[in-house]
């Protein structure tokens, strides 16, 4: 059990490598990336009994698969400083020859990743696979997933989705990104996507809400509280709201900084508001 | 020389369903998927010997794919079955990024392949799967020519640790290759040995060439048959060294000629050995409705289209 300021500090250490990896090579992906800091941090940090020393097959341990996958930043930054590669490595971000590809793979061999994401929608079809696979080895550990919400407008999503409740994947989280924003505006404009907690709960599953996702308390006692709904015959989802940008209050609210890296004056601003703590790569 | 026999008709994809409940046996790890095909596949004796180890999915063919990319973490061998049309295209992005690139070991099982698959017609007919699957860095892909080699590919791939495409096909066709044969993924197999000219064919083109070239014999024109039942990894050695031998080539595939076996051959003998080479395959075009006979005689799939491409690419040496 951590302390709470522990792992506000390393939240925050956590923005500040978002930051400057896609500074440096101005790309990437920082808003959903600041968004789901907490969420990321709780998870490694908190919640999920994983190893470091990195099987693929990952019996006996949790696994984690990230749907969204251009949120990339977040998902190396916390695998890096939970020990899976070295945090230096941040630094290869986007780069050639580098293991930390712009959106996450295997196919580099970084430590961490069990697949590749980032054309959407599919993460929750691998997850539910890696569920029925535990549930054939008589694992007991969860297999935890995260999605976008303008991702759920891929169709996959809801195939995945009917098969989960109908199969009773009861040793899957899967959490939803409600940051309400992709590319082209916010999803309200884009393409509405109506009461997704109905939708969810219509198709069979368990749906739990955090209503602050950047609150560390209330994610960590969300995804706690997430833990204990597995195990009862329905897969149980999440509908996480978050801001993206969270923690740069220029990037906050706005779909701007979904693809968009800071410039060095953006940057300097950006890191005045999130202290070095763990220091920096 | 020394004739192939029929020993009884017998369809495809029955020797993928023996071969799948023969793996079930053997193999605890292999897992089988199937998008409300169950019949079609020949998939149910091993589900019925191994309730616990098949995924029904329904008609969803992109979350099957994703699901056995999934089921491999954990060490699981998954089959996933269903008609070739819903089995690539359909699913391009999903076998690319999910399964492909991010090397998982997953089987995609393709029945109802080509235009035999018959009256169901063009919307079920696809003729472009083994050039969209051999352009997916390090995807095997495998066209089988009769029950007993689609059988003993299926037991084969299990074996191998990475992606493979396995096309097979709906009709009952000549049985004609040995029921003990050692399947080795990307290894020709001569059929018949010649001089004139060498005819290279995929799955249910191999009978055809078969017969092909005992016309041929009779005709005095010597035809060296091999079965390529891997598209990829292709048998370079054995392509480049027969042709060698003949000076031209006749591919034939039930397939467009746009990407399929006859395009990898030209490719092979353009870097090492070029000859002459006709294609015996679809002419870029969509199948129809038709009984498998009339279709492979209407599009030019047959022993006939063989001889005529044979005699043809003899003329041009």
């Amino acid at each position: 059990m951590s302390d709470i300021q522990e792992l506000k500090d390393f939240a925050t250490q956590v923005r500040r490598d978002i930051l400057r990896q896609v500074h440096k090579v101005n790309s990437g992906h920082p808003g959903g990336s600041l968004g789901c800091t907490e969420f990321f941090t709780a998870l490694y940090k908190e919640v999920m009994h994983h190893n470091t020393s990195f099987d693929m097959d990952g019996k006996e341990e949790d696994l984690f698969f990230l749907s969204n996958g251009h949120i990339s930043p977040v998902f190396y930054s916390v695998l890096a400083r939970t020990g899976y590669f070295p945090v230096d490595e941040l630094n290869t971000f986007r780069l050639i020859d580098s293991r930390l590809q712009g959106h996450p793979t295997t196919h580099e061999g970084l430590p961490g990743i069990r697949v590749a994401s980032g054309s959407l929608g599919q993460g929750m079809s691998v997850a539910i696979g890696a569920a029925e696979a535990k549930k054939l080895n008589k694992d007991k550990h969860l297999v935890y997933s995260l999605h976008g919400d303008g991702e759920l407008q891929e169709g996959q999503n809801w195939e995945a989705i009917m098969y989960a409740a109908a199969n009773k994947i009861d040793n899957l989280i899967a959490t939803v990104d409600l940051n309400g924003q992709q590319i082209d505006g916010s999803t309200e404009t884009v393409l509405p996507m109506g009461n997704l907690k109905k939708k969810f709960e219509a198709f069979g599953w368990d749906v739990l809400e955090i209503e602050d996702g950047n609150d560390m308390e209330q994610v960590i006692d969300g995804l706690k509280e997430a833990k204990t709904h597995t195990g009862k015959g329905k897969p149980v989802c999440i509908l996480m709201t978050t801001v993206m940008g969270n923690g740069v209050d220029f990037m906050m609210h706005t779909h701007a900084w979904h693809g968009k890296a800071p410039n060095d004056e953006q940057l300097e601003k950006a890191l005045a508001q999130n202290p070095e703590t763990l220091g920096d790569y | 020389m020394k004739k192939y026999t029929d020993t009884g008709k017998k369809d495809t994809r029955s020797g993928f369903g023996d071969g799948l409940t023969e793996l079930g046996r053997k193999n605890p790890n292999v897992v089988a998927l199937c998008a409300d095909l169950v019949g079609s596949l020949k998939m149910q004796d091993f589900i019925d010997e191994n309730p616990e180890r098949f995924f029904q999915v329904g008609i969803a063919e992109a979350n099957m794919i994703g699901i056995a990319a999934g089921l491999t973490i954990g060490g699981k061998i998954p089959f996933a079955g269903t008609f070739a049309n819903f089995a690539t295209g359909r699913v391009y992005d999903q076998i690319r990024q999910s399964v492909a690139y991010s090397g998982k070991n997953v089987k995609i099982c393709a029945s109802h392949s080509g235009v035999t698959l018959g009256e169901d017609g063009a919307t079920h007919q696809i003729l472009e799967d083994i050039g969209l699957m051999k352009m997916l860095p390090g995807m095997t892909v495998i066209n089988t020519c009769d029950y007993n080699q689609t059988k003993a590919a299926t037991i084969a791939i299990a074996d191998h640790d990475g992606p493979v495409y396995l096309r097979f096909g709906r009709p009952k066709v000549a049985n004609f290759t040995p029921e003990d044969q050692k399947f080795e993924i990307g290894k020709a197999v001569k059929l018949y040995g010649g001089n004139d000219v060498t005819i290279i064919a995929t799955g249910h083109l191999v009978w055809e060439a078969l017969q092909a070239a005992e016309k041929l014999s009779e005709k005095g024109i010597s035809a060296e048959v091999i079965n390529i039942h891997t598209i990829k990894p292709l048998d370079e050695d054995a392509i480049i060294k027969s042709v060698k031998k003949t000076g031209c080539v006749v591919t034939a595939e039930e397939h467009n000629f746009l990407g399929g076996l006859g395009e990898s051959v030209a490719r092979t003998l353009a870097e090492n050995n070029p000859a002459p080479q006709e294609f015996v395959a679809t002419q870029d075009t969509f199948g129809e409705s038709g009984t498998p006979e009339q279709l492979m005689d209407k599009y030019g799939l047959n022993a006939e289209a063989i001889i005529k491409a044979s005699e043809k690419v003899l003329s041009r040496k």
